[in-house]
This record gives structure tokens, sequence and C-alpha cells, in this order.
């Protein structure tokens, strides 16, 4: 508060923001790069789900209706893709380009110059792969694990393909590098670790993640992209090589992902559900050290993606106990939110209603999870309409969910306007409602045998999946409503307090609404009384 | 940028690099993997004179079943002479296989072995095998070829029955010379 006063002062010498697309194309500035990410990741997200709506459309009916079964491939394969890679990934990094450096008192991003070269990065690594769908041979449409050898028979979108992982793991290299290093050496005086709030303990788990996982991925596309055109043979049993192989080095990568993606929507659901519960987080240590261990464990996991390739009846019994090992630091997490809430004086607004959805909807996708992990019972649940039931539960519900709710706490702190609550509440129940429509009845349609990724199915599925397609529809058109809140909010609206929020806690909330451009040019003073939340 | 921000970037790039390095120590590690615990079903190779002195255990019999497949690029028929046999653990046993090149071109082709129950690979040895190194057909040659094998006695009780299968796959660089040639040329001309 008084700082923030201060720094509208001195702000008015230096604090020439350039303009026209320039600001945009050059910007160094954390907030311009956030909202640029943020931006990136919602056309991601119509343009991943208007796939899915591809997809539901031919799904609800069996037989061939609109498309045929190459580009009904191309589909599901490039809807994962760029919803994680397109939407997921960058909004997360676009919450923490707005919110670390508020959040531990810095001014801007310890390498401005780098951040803007991991945003740019995008945008270019997205056209060469939707290029793909306007080249001979089409879109991958191998599956977005591009398992050989069937991702070597794609056509010459193939190298596109390649190459559009590697911008991708480059950019998100370079991002989470930006984001250790603005924690480690940009805190204000006070700001220790053990006083960082939960969102940014996330993000540094959620960056080594990144820096541990991703260059694994860039090796193995590599040793794809070798493999196709340079007469290596480390997929190719012709050679001396193994196919399955690959599957243990993409999912050495793979199953670290799946943390990388969740992890800042655990964080941004810690900050919130204190603030509406109007009491400080539950286990504040013990929820650090679950966020470290389930980062930790889940580098020897992997395999459970691959029990049914043939593994020692020892190697599948030590991942089924590594995968159940996971389950206990999760549930340490979702304990401690729940004791949050516990005799909190809770009030419900849409931040706290997409918060309490993960809390619940998260730990419904973590115990299909759990019944998947048991070795013997994920022989029928392999590559049925059971695992995509789980993992959409996790991802959208679990993560998509989390991001929404972070977007609708910080947004009055971005804009400096109260958003439409009415919308917002709108929006939630609209979303929830179709998001379990869509996804739960894909378990029973798993558990009876539908397999994934095929463009049709027997007679006996018909009405679960139309009653799915509805479901899918009905979730697509409610993020319209997003859409309108946001631009409602960034052209007006009741003007927010500093504070946002009764229960708000933390340093960006002293910072005036919208906050200055450059966030904290004399550092702050952190004490006990005022650390996290 | 501050000096301790350089330090921390160079650390960690210098981590992501190493993590790169990492994927590919993956590849001799997982051939490693796949000895120890006969994963994919690799199987081993003995000399004739150790085969030759293992311990023959005439109360036990075994029976050993042959798959063949041909991967689709290779234009070439691939058959066992018997699909089935017995065999003692420890004795030295003889399969035949037939191939037959249906094409007019020479082609080069490469047997891949694997043998279920994975376990069972551990105790699975060759002395001679055509899967050892490629073969070549001449257009419409049709051939016999052998595996000389031996099941070791310390097979575990449970296991009475293997299944070896191979497939053949056309080898990476038997494209005839003259296509090559040609190639080359193309890409010599498109160059210039």
């Amino acid at each position: 508060m008084s700082y923030a006063a201060v720094h509208e002062d001195d702000h008015h010498d230096h604090d020439h923001k350039p303009t026209g697309i320039g600001r945009w194309l050059f910007s160094t500035n954390h907030k311009d790069i956030g909202t640029m990410y943020l931006v990136f990741s919602l056309i991601m997200f119509f343009i991943g789900g208007a796939m899915a709506m591809v997809i539901r459309a031919e799904l609800f009916q069996p037989g061939l209706q609109f498309v045929d079964p190459q580009f009904f491939n191309s589909m599901t394969t490039v809807h994962a893709l760029v919803m994680i890679f397109g939407a997921v990934m960058p909004a997360g990094v676009g919450l923490a380009n707005w919110m670390i450096p508020m959040m531990i008192g810095a001014p801007d991003m310890a390498m401005p110059r780098m951040n803007n070269m991991s945003f740019w990065i995008l945008p270019f690594a997205f056209t060469l792969l939707l290029a793909t769908f306007f080249m001979q041979g089409g879109a991958p449409a191998g599956g977005w694990t591009m398992y050989p050898p069937l991702v070597l028979q794609l056509g010459d979108g193939f190298p596109f393909l390649i190459f559009a992982v590697h911008f991708l793991g480059i950019s998100s290299i370079m991002g989470a590098i930006n984001i250790i290093a603005t924690v480690f050496n940009m805190r204000a005086p006070g700001m220790t670790f053990m006083r960082l709030p939960l969102f940014v303990w996330t993000w540094i788990i959620t960056a080594f993640l990144l820096i541990a996982a991703m260059p694994v991925l860039a090796g193995a596309v590599t040793m794809l992209l070798t493999d196709k055109f340079f007469g290596t043979a480390f997929f190719d049993a012709a050679g001396g090589g193994d196919p399955v192989l690959f599957q243990h080095v993409f999912w050495f990568f793979g199953h670290p992902e799946v943390y990388i993606l969740v992890l800042p929507s655990f964080g941004i659901i810690s900050q919130i559900i204190p603030t509406f519960a109007r009491k400080p987080l539950f286990g504040y240590a013990s929820m650090v050290y679950a966020t470290a261990s389930i980062a930790f464990l889940s580098f020897f996991v992997w395999a459970h993606h691959m029990f049914t390739v043939g593994m020692p009846l020892a190697g599948e019994l030590f991942f089924m106990y590594a995968t159940m090992a996971i389950a206990v630091p999760t549930g340490v997490k979702v304990f401690n939110w729940t004791a949050t809430m516990w005799k909190g004086s809770m009030t419900f607004e849409t931040p706290m209603l997409f918060a309490i959805g993960v809390l619940f909807m998260f730990t419904l996708g973590g115990f299909s999870g759990l019944m998947m992990g048991i070795t013997p019972v994920d022989f029928q649940y392999h590559d049925t309409y059971f695992i995509v039931a789980h993992f959409h539960y996790v991802l959208v519900p679990g993560i998509v969910f989390g991001i929404i709710s972070g977007v609708y706490y910080w947004m009055p702190k971005w804009t400096g306007h109260m958003y439409d609550e009415k919308l917002g509440k709108l929006h939630f129940w609209t979303s929830t409602i179709s998001v379990n429509v869509l996804f739960f009845p894909m378990h029973f349609i798993g558990l009876a045998g539908m397999p994934r990724r095929i463009p049709d199915y027997s007679t006996q599925f018909t009405d679960w999946n139309m009653i799915i397609s509805i479901g899918g529809f009905a979730f697509g058109l409610s993020q319209l409503i997003l859409v309108w809140v946001v631009i409602k909010c960034i052209r007006g609206g009741e003007k927010a307090t500093d504070q946002v929020w009764e229960g708000a806690h933390g340093l960006e909330f002293t910072l005036s609404s919208p906050p200055p451009f450059h966030s904290f040019t004399t550092p702050p003073e952190v004490t006990d009384a005022t650390a996290h939340s | 940028m501050a000096q301790n921000t350089r330090v921390t970037a160079k650390k960690l790039f210098i981590f992501a690099a190493c993590m790169f390095g990492f994927g590919y120590v993956m590849v001799p590690m997982y051939d490693l993997l796949c000895d120890v615990t006969g994963l994919n079903g690799k199987t081993g190779e003995v000399s004739q004179v150790k085969a030759e002195s293992m311990h023959v255990d005439m109360n036990r019999l075994v029976t050993v079943e042959f798959d063949t497949n041909v991967n689709p690029a290779l234009p070439w028929k691939f058959k066992a002479s018997e699909f089935k046999m017995n065999v003692h653990p420890g004795e030295i046993a003889e399969a035949v296989f037939v191939v037959e090149n249906t094409s007019n071109k020479p082609v080069v082709g490469q047997a891949v072995p694997s043998l279920v129950p994975a376990l069972a690979s551990l105790y699975f040895d060759k002395t001679e095998c055509f899967c050892f190194t490629a073969q070549l057909l001449e257009p419409g040659e049709r051939k016999e070829m052998i595996v000389r094998y031996v099941v070791g006695s310390e097979l575990p009780e449970n296991i009475s029955t293997m299944t070896l299968s191979y497939t053949f796959f056309k080898a990476p660089d038997s494209d005839d010379v003259a296509v090559s040639e040609k190639e080359s040329v193309k890409a010599i001309s498109s160059k210039s």
C-alpha cells in the first residue's frame, strides 16, 4: 500500500511503455509477457477444443459420419499436443510470469529478454505443428506419444512435428530457468524459502521437473528423426534396435510431465482456499515437502504407462508399488486443503468454487489413477475409454479448472476491475455439470471395453456416447462465457481494491490494482506477519 | 543481469544439457537390462564346445515352437520346416527354416529373434543361427537355413513350452546398387 504509492511517483520519469505492436513484440515486462502467454493459451484452448468437438461429433453415432479415420486420428493426436503444450503449459507459465515477481517482491523476472524469447518461440512452434494439416501425408495421426514405428510412417509432416517438439522443449526449458533464477536471486529481504507463497513453491518444483524431463523428450524425438533420415536404428528392430525402448525414454519424460501440468494448479488452489476460508493454509511445511516428494517419485513410475508391453514380474511389482507411493504425498495435500476449510468462515466466490471443484474432481481422477496403477487390473483398462476418463478428470477439472480459478482470483488485480460475479458463477456451474456429463460415462464404456482412438464403435456403446457428446458440446460452449467475462472485466466494472478479496494475504495484494508496470522497484521488507497467507 | 543470476542460469543450462545426454545413455542401459532380465526375449549365444559339454537331462522333455513372420517391406516367404520340436534340456538341437525371395531383385534380409516366455530366454542359447548375419537372396532363390540351439538344463520346472519367433526385416541398406546409384546421381544433379 504505502510502497505502491511510492512507485507511482518515481515511475513517472522512466515508466514509458512502448506503444503499438512493438510493446508486445519486444516486451521484456513480466506482466505483458504473462498476458501474452495467457492469451496464447486461451487461443490454443479453443483450437484444441474445436478438435475435441470434431471427435465428439464423429462419435455421436456409430459408423463413419463426418471425417475419414485418418483425419480422426489426426484430431486425437493434435488435440492432445495442442492442449498439453499449447494450452495448459503456457497458461501455467503465464500465471507464473504475472504472479511470481509480485509474490516475492521483485521488480521483474531475472532474465527479461530470455523471457521474451521463450514466449515468442511458441507461435512459431505451433505454426510448424498446425501447418502439417496442409501437407502431403497429413498431420500427425499416430497418437501424441509418437510411438515408432507408426509415427515414422507420417508423411512430409514428420520433421515438422519433431522440430515443433524441439522448439516447445527449448521454450519451456528457458522459461523454467528464468523462474528458478528469479526465485533464487530476486526475493525481497526477509522472504525466506519457507515464507514463499505455495504457488511459488509449486512453480520452483515444476521448473526443476521441466529442466530434467524436457531434454529427455528432445533426445527421444531426435532419435526418431535420425532413425527416419540418417540411418540410425535406435527403434528399428531390423537394425538391432527396439521400439519398446522409445516407450521407456518417452515415459521417463511423460510421467514427470504429468506433474509439470498439475503442480501449478495445486499451487493456485493453495492460494485460493485459505483466502476464502479466511484461515492460513493448514500444514504449510508438509505441503512443500509433499510437493517435492511427488516430483521426486515421478521419476520412478514411468513404466506404469506400459504395463502391457511385457516386463519381468519384478518390474511390474516395482512400478506398481512406486505408483501407489505417490498417493501418499498427494493424500497429504488433499487432507491439508480440506483441513484448511475446516471451521473456516467460507464464502463461495467464483475462484473458490473452481478451487473446490479441483479438490473434488482431481481426487476422483486420482482414484481412477490408483485403479490403473494396480498392474493386473490395468490389463483390462489399458487403451480403453477408462484411461481417457482418468486423464481427462485430472487434466480438465483438475488442471484447467485450477488455471481458471487462478484467472478469476487474480483478474481483478490485473485489470483493476471486478469481474461479473453472476457470469462467473454461471460459468462454474455450466462447466462443472457438463464436464461430468462429458467424462463420467467414459468410465462405464471403458470398463465395458470401448477402445480409445477409434472413429467407430460397437452399437451397444451408442447411448453413452451420445450423452458424452452432448456433455462435450455443452462444455465447449460454456467456455465462451469465460471469454465474455474476461473481455467485460478488461473493459470496465466495479473498481477493485488493492487487497481485492477480504481474506487475501501476500505481497501481490499490497500493490495497487492494476499494479505498476514494474512491480517492486524498492524491495518490501517481509516479516512473519506479512508472509504467506 | 546480476552476477548470481548468470551463475544460476549457467548451472541450470548445464543440467538441461546433461539430461539430454541422459536420454541417450538410456539406450545402452536398456540393452544391458534386457540382457540381464531376458526382457524382450533376446536369446543368448554359446560356443559349440561349451554347448556340447552341457549336462543332458534325459528325464525331461520340453517343447520348442517356431513362429515365422516377414515384414511387409520384404518380398520374401519364410517358413519353419517343422512347427515344433520336443527336446531334452542340455541337448543340441537343430531346426530348419525355408526362405524364398519372391521378387526379381537380389535382396538382403535380417532376421530378428524373440522368445516367450521372456524368462526362458535366459536359458536358451544358440551355437549357430541365420540371424547372426544378414542373408542375401538372389531373385527367386530358395534357401534352407538352420538354427542350432540348446535349452539349458537349469530351465525352471514350470516352463514346459517355449515359442521362438523370427521376423525377417529388409536390411536397412539393402536397396539394390543400381537404384542407390541413380538416386545419388539425382541428388548431385539437383544440387548443381
